[in-house]
């Protein structure tokens, strides 16, 4: 019984980025092992696996997730995305316009945020900004290139 | 001209789409995953380790203790093994590595390594750990090698001790009549990096050591292990991916020492060692703590007269780049202050919490904190503005620093236009301490800053330059991309000096020890001066043999030739040029003859005129160039609730010159953040054992959005000469002197002196309560 | 990384569920219902709990209402924070679930999650605890609709396998006037040092704590004491802190007298906030 590694696995399906892609996982593998561990896609990042910092989050069914808080197996049937499945967003370039990353790790999390406020929240206020984006660390910038590319985005969706 | 706008950093796009790799997203079937076993006490005897139950785990490959190598290892003093040999010293020490297929494999089988210990008296800081009944971390300190300037005090706690002895202390009190004396403390704290240490490495049976690790400091692990595991500098390949912040926390050798017998365990195999998030807040090396005094005398007008300071540092359980710590508060421990005569002790000192290494600032964030506390109290004892006070004693050429280092106008930035230019950023004139409606207070604190370049003295840096046959150069370095951006910045003085676009300069990501230049590490905000000065010297290089290839074919002398804008070109006539791309590697006549050779590009920057410190006096020149600045925080103070928001806060640094506006902004402004974070709430919380309470995020707590202030950043532009463009480091500055002006601001507005860190309301409550 | 394993279902229905939890219970595997999961995951990669089986309730219709129905507001336990605060169908309830935790993981913390966890802060809980609302709970012996004062308040009491279904308030109590103040340490994004909600009720002032103790609690000896205008407000506070029920705590939050100095602050802002509101 001691840690044998035969735990049981599980096929599944996950459907990441509009693409179907199937692992064979344990049950207690939380989604952020999985996309980074099985399907390869390494943008989500484990800052703490804890819910605290936010580097890992994604989107689920639209809605932006801690990875490391969700089991995969959950996932199934939702709709994931990731970092990796943005390209050419007013966030992405917003962030690079305004210097709002230097070490890039807490980067896809943030932008992950970001993105589905622009989406949801398009006429979001200085309030909403900071709920949303408190859930999220960053150890490099002052926070403030982060505001201003997030509300560079709000206004051009504006 | 590239040289000072805000060009993006040339990564950004890998950075936002998720393809920027750090040393954790490398990942293959071959590696193994290693997965440490941490101490539960703080000091205790080690009586055994079980690891039967984990080694009989299918899929285990090894399983290793200290006792597998048990070698002391350290960048200036070897006190600390890879894994705890007999004893351990501090709660979150690893005492084993468990090596699996999986990482999964690994930490079920780490559940079940049993260690017996017996406890030994916790030493639980500095002061304690030097009574004289205190218990010994280190009972063998006479014992250990020593590689550097430390001076370990064997049979006390005492890991190294830094004297400053300058002018007549005597003579300075008498010239005195006021004196004020403070006593500052704050405990150890952490970098909190977003990304977690992490180390693979390969032993390979060629003899060759592969180590792939999140790093400031790739160079000195070929020294360290030929040092500590007899493994020849040549066979070693230290490769250094994308780095997701350091802050002087990745410059020390640590999980790759592991990783590395680990390695060995298996058969050579690479093993990945990943630390989780309470790995690395309380197993690696952490932010040092602090127990200081301060004593201050000035003339009625406010001259400063003498200074004597002692600086007790709470090191932990091992030195590690603490004793260097140690050293660097000394020898700027006035401040950025003319003050004649100074007495200062700085002691190292060994207790029983997870042990410190760099922390951005490198000491001086914490001298600061006391020192700029201290000048605060004696402007209220001279009953003189504590901008004015400040102002007045500003260090100038033609003074010197604490260890004697004589001072003019290159190696010392001008601190008066930085405490002009605050003052109006600040509104300094509204006033210090405003009182809103309600129970709200608005209060103004000050801080003054300087920190020299301080590096080892065998310093230097390299870059190389070769070309594509497009023209475009390619640029190798040896700085780490630890999110300063220092390839954007390498990228701009290349292509100024080229006379080209920024966007055509490619400069190698990564380093790889193998082949990119050395540079000494990627610390002290040194990579833009010393790195920018060898790409400048590669470009010279570059440019006369480009100048030499075309001269032959153009026949033209080469000292008539310019080079820019992709060509190289007579400067009397510019119509006669040839492409770069045309002569990069030699020329090719139409006829298929050739001249000329394939241009290679190499430049070079050596640290000169530093030298040793004085071991009794502190005399001697520790740094190439003081970088200083004038900082300011605005609170707004609630009296009844003892709760406060921090409102704005400034920095003005003499930045030399400013070589890319968005960078370096990022660099203070968020340099800022990340002082204002600490100096408010970040500390490791001990029980009464000297188990870490907060070694989590969820509990050691970070500053997040919206919890910031806005920040004001301007500079002053005094050239160092020597620096590429005349730019200085400016990397740690930001964060320097946000402690103590925060404290500053607070103790006005709260109307009590705030001495310790951090700053909660609970604390400010606590002090407000003892006045009454 | 979760170290050990487990069996992971997802039932469709109540008596599934439950049927599930029996299962796995008699073989050994000491399950848990698992909604949002952010607490068992945490836990789980330090082992503080141990399961062999999950059993997620996402899946059951039951859990997933919320809804306004002939004076009654009823709420599924595996409803997020989220949309708890969006729906805003119960503005205290809203208000308080608002700064529970961080945006993103209000996303995922369910109320069931929030009310039968280990955290003691249960801070969702107070609430219901206000309107005397009813929880329907799943056992072996099918459902059953109880005062959630009765198996909620001070802890959990749950018999071995129940599942909490929803919760049903009295439509009157959410227009009521209310207050909600969550303290902490120093930042936003943490537990609560002092949380006090109040409920503007016809017959008085109705209170409830979290973070003070080990315990998300409502006292009818505390809410005599703070509705007894024969004494000034700020002397009823004194007695209620006197008479405060539980120990207040003493951790890496807050010392006990700081704690209680923040809760004499808090009690005098919600006393006033509620005095003010009487009409």
């Amino acid at each position: 019984m001691n840690g044998h590694p035969g735990s049981v696995k599980f096929e599944i399906e996950l459907l990441v980025n509009d693409k179907s892609h199937h692992a064979a996982i344990r049950a207690a593998d939380t989604l952020l092992r999985v996309l980074r561990e099985h399907l390869g896609l390494t943008g989500a990042k484990a800052g703490c696996e804890n819910g605290d910092c936010g580097a890992c989050t994604v989107h689920v069914d639209g809605v932006p997730i801690k990875s490391c808080m969700m089991l995969a197996i959950e996932a199934r049937g939702s709709r994931i995305a990731t970092i990796e499945g943005l390209r050419n967003t007013p966030i992405q370039q917003a962030f690079v316009d305004h210097f709002a990353f230097q070490c890039g790790f807490c980067t896809p999390g943030f932008i992950m945020v970001c993105h589905a406020l622009a989406e949801h929240r398009p006429k979001a206020g200085d309030d909403v900004i900071q709920e949303w984006l408190q859930s999220n660390i960053c150890r490099c910038t002052s926070y403030e290139e982060i505001g201003a590319a997030i509300k560079s985005v709000l206004r051009w969706q504006g | 001209m590239t040289i000072g706008e805000a060009v993006p950093r040339i990564e950004s796009k890998d950075k936002v789409t998720g393809f920027a790799r750090y040393a954790n997203d490398t990942q293959s079937p071959g590696l193994l995953h290693g997965w440490l076993v941490l101490s539960p006490v703080s000091h205790a005897q080690i009586l055994s380790i079980d690891i039967s139950q984990a080694l009989a785990v299918r899929g285990v490959q090894a399983v290793i203790t200290g006792q597998y190598f048990p070698v002391l290892t350290g960048g200036v003093l070897a006190d600390r093994p890879p894994l705890a040999v007999n004893k351990v010293r501090y709660f979150g020490e690893p005492i084993a590595v468990v090596v699996a297929e999986t990482e999964h494999i690994a930490k079920r089988a780490a559940e079940l390594v049993r260690a017996e210990y017996r406890p030994l008296a916790y030493v639980s800081s500095p002061s304690q750990a030097l009574k004289p009944d205190s218990a010994l971390v280190h009972e063998d300190l006479g014992s250990y090698r020593k590689y550097g300037d430390v001076y370990p005090e064997p049979g006390t706690n005492v890991g190294n001790r830094v004297k400053i002895r300058k002018g007549d202390m005597r003579s300075g009190w008498a010239a005195g009549e006021f004196v004020v004396e403070g006593a500052y403390a704050f405990n150890t704290s952490d970098h909190g990096a977003m990304e977690p240490r992490c180390a693979i490495v390969e032993a390979m049976p060629s003899g060759l050591v592969e180590v792939r690790t999140s790093t400031q400091d790739p160079y000195n692990i070929k020294r360290l292990f030929q040092r500590f595991f007899q493994v020849d500098q040549s066979k070693v390949a230290v490769k250094v991916p994308f780095v997701g912040g350091g802050f002087g926390g990745k410059g020390s050798c640590q999980l790759e020492y592991i990783a590395y017998l680990a390695s060995t365990a298996c058969g050579g195999r690479p093993v990945k060692l990943n630390n989780i998030r309470e790995t690395d807040l309380v197993g690696s090396p952490c932010h040092i703590g602090l127990e200081a005094k301060v004593k201050l005398a000035a003339t009625r007008e406010g001259k400063l007269t003498a200074g004597e300071i002692t600086f007790l540092f709470d090191n932990g359980g091992y030195t590690d780049e603490g004793a260097l710590v140690t050293q660097a508060a000394a020898v700027d421990c006035t401040g950025p202050y003319r003050i004649d005569n100074v007495w200062c002790d700085a002691l190292s000192v060994y207790t029983n919490h997870p042990y410190a290494t760099a922390f951005r600032g490198f000491g001086h964030t914490e001298a600061m904190f006391c020192v700029e506390r201290t000048m605060d109290l004696l402007a209220k004892k001279l009953r003189m503005d504590p901008m004015e006070l400040r102002y007045l004693n500003a260090i100038k050429a033609g003074d010197t620093s604490p260890t004697q280092a004589p001072f003019d106008s290159s190696n010392l930035g001008d601190l008066t236009k930085c405490i002009d230019k605050l003052k109006s950023l600040i509104r300094w004139d509204e006033g210090q301490r405003i009182v809103l409606d309600g129970h709200k207070v608005r209060a103004i604190g000050l801080a003054c800053i300087w920190k020299t370049s301080g590096s080892a003295v065998d310093t230097g840096s390299g870059a190389t330059i070769t070309f594509n046959h497009d023209g475009t150069p390619n640029l190798s370095i040896g700085s780490v991309e630890i999110g300063q951006g220092n390839r954007t910045v390498m990228a701009q003085i290349l292509a100024e000096r080229m006379n080209m676009p920024v966007r055509l300069v490619h400069v190698k990501m990564d380093v790889d020890t193998q082949i990119t230049p050395e540079h000494w590490k990627t610390v002290a905000s040194s990579s833009t001066t010393m790195v920018g000065r060898a790409v400048l010297d590669a470009a010279e290089d570059v440019i006369a043999q480009l100048k030499r290839n075309a001269a032959i074919v153009l026949g033209r002398l080469p000292e008539t030739l310019e080079v820019g804008h992709g060509k190289v070109y007579a400067n009397d006539d510019p119509s006669v040029s040839l492409e770069i791309g045309a002569i990069a590697s030699g020329y090719m006549y139409p006829d298929g003859s050739a001249s000329g050779e394939p241009v290679i590009g190499r430049g070079r920057y050596r640290v000169h005129r530093q030298s040793r410190l004085d071991p009794e006096t502190g005399r001697g020149i520790p740094g190439l160039q003081w970088t200083v600045g004038a900082e300011a925080v605005e609170v707004e103070f609630d009296t009844r609730e003892c709760t406060y928001r921090i409102v704005k806060a400034a920095s003005v640094i003499d930045a030399g010159k400013v070589i890319n506006e968005g960078t370096a902004r990022g660099q203070v402004a968020g340099g800022m953040n990340m002082g204002l974070s600490f100096a408010s709430r970040e500390a490791f919380l001990f029980d009464a054992k000297g188990a870490v309470l907060n070694p989590q995020l969820r509990s050691y707590k970070m500053i997040r959005f919206g919890e910031n202030p806005i920040y004001l950043v301007d500079f002053v532009e005094t050239p160092f000469l020597e620096g590429p463009y005349g730019a200085r480091g400016i990397g740690e500055h930001g964060t320097i002197g946000m402690p103590a002006a925060l404290a500053n601001a607070l103790s006005v507005a709260a109307e009590v002196e705030l001495n310790e860190l951090p700053l909660t309301p609970e604390l400010i409550w606590r002090n407000r309560e003892a006045r009454g | 990384m979760i170290s050990f394993d487990f069996q992971y279902e997802r039932p469709e229905s109540i008596e599934e569920a439950v049927q599930a939890f029996q299962r796995a219970d008699s073989a050994g595997l000491e399950p848990i219902y698992y909604s949002g999961g952010t607490e068992i995951i945490s836990m789980a990669r330090l082992n503080l709990l141990r399961t062999g089986a999950v059993i997620d309730i996402k899946g059951i219709p039951e859990c997933n209402v919320m809804a306004v129905r002939q004076d009654r507001f009823v709420i599924g336990s595996a409803i997020t924070l989220t949309n708890v605060v969006e729906a805003n169908l119960y503005p205290l309830l809203s208000e308080t679930s608002r700064n529970v935790a961080d945006f993103t993981n209000r996303n995922k913390i369910t109320i069931g999650g929030n009310l039968c966890g280990k955290f003691y802060y249960r801070e969702a809980l107070l609430p219901f605890l206000l309107a005397d609302s009813q929880v329907v709970l799943a056992g072996a012996g099918g459902l059953r609709q109880v005062p959630i004062d009765l198996v909620m308040n001070g802890e959990p009491r749950l018999e071995k396998g129940e599942l909490l279904v929803q919760i049903i308030s009295e439509a009157r109590y959410l227009a009521l006037p209310f207050i909600t103040v969550k303290k902490t340490k120093q930042e936003k994004i943490d537990y609560p040092i002092v949380r006090v909600t109040g409920l503007r009720a016809a017959e008085g002032i109705r209170m409830a704590f979290s973070g003070v103790s080990e315990a998300a609690f409502r006292s009818r000896e505390l809410e005599e004491v703070l509705n007894d205008t024969a004494l000034p407000v700020q002397e009823r506070i004194e007695v209620a802190i006197r008479r405060w029920p539980y120990p207040i705590l003493n951790d890496i939050l807050s010392s006990a007298a700081y704690r209680t100095f923040v809760l004499r602050n808090t009690l005098t802002d919600a006393m006033e906030a509620l005095e003010r509101r009487r009409l």
